[in-house]
């Protein structure tokens, strides 16, 4: 055990990828759970007198048109961007990973009848259906997050399905299936393990694309509302200021940046570390 | 022609299914949801509403009928292009789609113009020098952009432009100036995905036995690389535009608000505040039929390319 262990932590150190990945997702990990530790002011406390501030040690990232100290509306919007994006792509990967499994595995009319779903719903844009959902429900993040889910468990769905069809008519899961284990055991045993490292590196780099999504949507004024201090919502908030202000402008985009990247590099390098072949995309 | 005809044939079943799946969803949606279109009517027009006016409207907008036979009404009306009207401003549904939809196509274009004046050379390159710096600059400029909110790369471009250096307009839709920002933002935001399909794609191309024969019959090495390799490596390009046409139409709808540029998304968006269900469920309708023709003509383009594609095969 400790021989593996040792080879993989090598590996693992030679995929600078995943290393400066990691790096970043901790540093945001660190925000998301040590923030109030860290904020040097209350995120929605109003001070009229020192609005529009540039940066100084007292406000490290300024003030906003309120007064609101810039930095600690940032740690305390990770919370919400990162957790909401992470809550969403963890709950959509519970849903849609039995579900490709299952359609995959025991196939037929059940299968079929899930992948003519599937086609009509996977062809229309995630954007335009969170906008439907948001137009019919109203807007607020709530909304935006279910609509992310009505869409993604189907794209895991979709993807483990194609995993599974490829592996169950191979050797290992045909032995189990002659020695009389049940299917769930089958499933459980021999399929899950398999189509595991596909769905981490997949899910890594969905967080990203929902956090891109999610700011986004609450920049155009369909997601988070004020005051909420979700980062897309604080620079459409600020969008008025931009030319006195710039660094209202820079640092909660910087912030998404950073974070997008982080899940896009860990994505990457564990893609590799997997060694899953290349020029397999996911959408 | 069989194959042709059975291409058209799936992409249209697949069109009915969506259709009606999904208007009957956001039909469903919209009757059980708390917010009352009727009411939001009667705020607008700004009068102390009584409930005689209330159930007035109610009928005249057919919404007192089961609903059942609202959305088979609709549904018929759709048949004959009829998306009904807006509740705020009272104009055709249609005739508001299809009055920015123009605005939404043209940025489209040059969206794709951008994306490919930087996708390909940076494909290029990273297939060309795979694993060497220029590679890895290639790769990086891909995962910034992949990484980059497109809304604030549209902001950092307003804020550099035309703020600091005053060299373009900000907003608006006028002359050939005004599509340079959104287009631009539009194009880095698709880039990154192609530049590194381009690249895996390229890089297996140029290591298969016909480059090989190429490279064997004494053909310089960038005639190779640009009659041969590229355009077999261009083909899977053509089918991620098709997967990814509607993340691109997302995408420019954000980027539509971001610029005050006058098409389907700042449509979308002002019908979403103020509840014009009409409005929301023709936009919904009119993408997802643009989304599947769009792959209707990718689907047959491809047929065009390479006849020998097994279409029997599932496409991924």
């Amino acid at each position: 055990m400790e021989v593996v262990l040792t080879k993989k932590t090598s590996r693992l150190f030679r995929n600078p990828t995943l290393i400066i990945g990691l790096f970043l997702c901790m540093i945001i990990a660190t925000i998301i759970f040590a923030g109030s530790l860290i904020s040097t002011h209350d995120p929605f406390e109003i001070d009229m007198g020192n609005r529009l501030q540039a940066s100084s040690s007292t406000h490290w990232f300024g003030t906003d048109q309120l007064g609101r100290d810039v930095f600690s509306r940032i740690v305390y919007g990770a919370k919400i961007t990162v957790g909401l994006g992470l809550f969403a792509i963890i709950l959509s990967v519970l849903i849609g990973v039995p579900i490709g499994l299952v359609s995959g595995y025991v196939g037929g009319k059940i299968d079929a009848v899930f992948m003519r779903i599937i086609d009509g719903i996977l062809s229309f844009p995630d954007v335009i259906l969170a906008i439907a959902i948001a137009g019919i429900l109203g807007p607020s993040l709530t909304n935006i997050i279910i609509a992310i889910i009505l869409v993604r468990w189907i794209v895991y769905a979709r993807v483990v399905r194609g995993l599974v069809l490829a592996e169950k008519e191979k050797e290992y899961v045909l032995v189990s299936k002659v020695s009389y284990s049940s299917t769930f055991k089958t499933i459980r045993m021999h399929l899950l393990p398999q189509v595991m490292p596909d769905i981490i590196v997949m899910a890594a780099i969905d967080v990203g694309k929902v956090i891109l999504l999610i700011s986004a949507l609450s920049y155009i004024g369909l997601g988070a509302q004020p005051p909420i201090p979700e980062w897309g919502a604080m620079l459409n908030e600020g969008r008025a200021y931009f030319q006195v202000i710039p660094s209202l402008m820079i640092y909660p985009g910087l912030a998404i940046m950073l974070t997008v990247l982080g899940c896009n590099l860990l994505g990457d390098g564990l893609k590799n570390h997997f060694d899953i072949r290349k020029g397999r995309e996911y959408m | 022609m069989r194959r042709v005809l059975s291409i058209i044939g799936s992409r249209l079943i697949q069109l009915i299914i969506m259709v009606l799946v999904l208007s009957f969803v956001t039909f469903l949606l919209m009757k059980i949801t708390p917010g009352d279109p009727i009411r939001a009517i009667l705020k607008v027009d700004d009068v102390a509403s009584t409930t005689v006016d209330e159930e007035k409207l109610r009928k005249e907008y057919g919404f007192d009928e089961p609903i059942l036979s609202q959305y088979s009404n609709w549904l018929l009306n759709v048949a004959q292009l009829d998306l009904g009207e807006s509740v705020i401003s009272k104009k055709p549904v249609f005739e508001l789609i299809s009055d920015r939809l123009p605005a939404t196509v043209s940025l489209a274009i040059g969206g794709l113009i951008v994306l490919f004046i930087i996708a390909i050379p940076l494909g290029v390159i990273g297939a060309v020098y795979e694993d060497r710096w220029p590679d890895y600059i290639s790769r990086f400029i891909a995962m910034i952009g992949a990484s980059i909110p497109s809304f604030w790369l549209g902001l950092l471009l307003i804020y550099f432009f035309s703020l600091q250096l005053n060299l373009l307009p900000v907003m608006g839709k006028g002359s050939f100036v005004h599509y340079i920002l959104p287009s631009v933002t539009l194009g880095i935001a698709m880039a990154p995905i192609y530049i590194r399909l381009l690249r895996e794609r390229l890089i297996s191309t140029l290591q298969s036995p016909y480059i090989e024969a190429a490279k064997a019959r004494g053909l310089r090495k960038e005639r190779v690389l640009f009659f041969h390799a590229l355009r077999g490596s261009l083909i899977p390009l053509v089918t991620m535009f098709g997967l990814s046409i509607g993340s691109l139409l997302g995408g420019i709808m954000v980027i539509e608000i971001l610029f005050s540029w006058p098409g389907m998304g700042d449509l979308i968006v002002q019908a979403v505040l103020q509840r014009d269900y009409p409005v929301i469920q023709g936009y919904i309708l009119i993408i997802g039929i643009l989304v599947v023709m769009t792959n209707l003509l990718v689907d047959l383009l491809y047929l065009l390319i390479n006849p020998q594609i097994k279409q029997g095969k599932e496409v991924v």
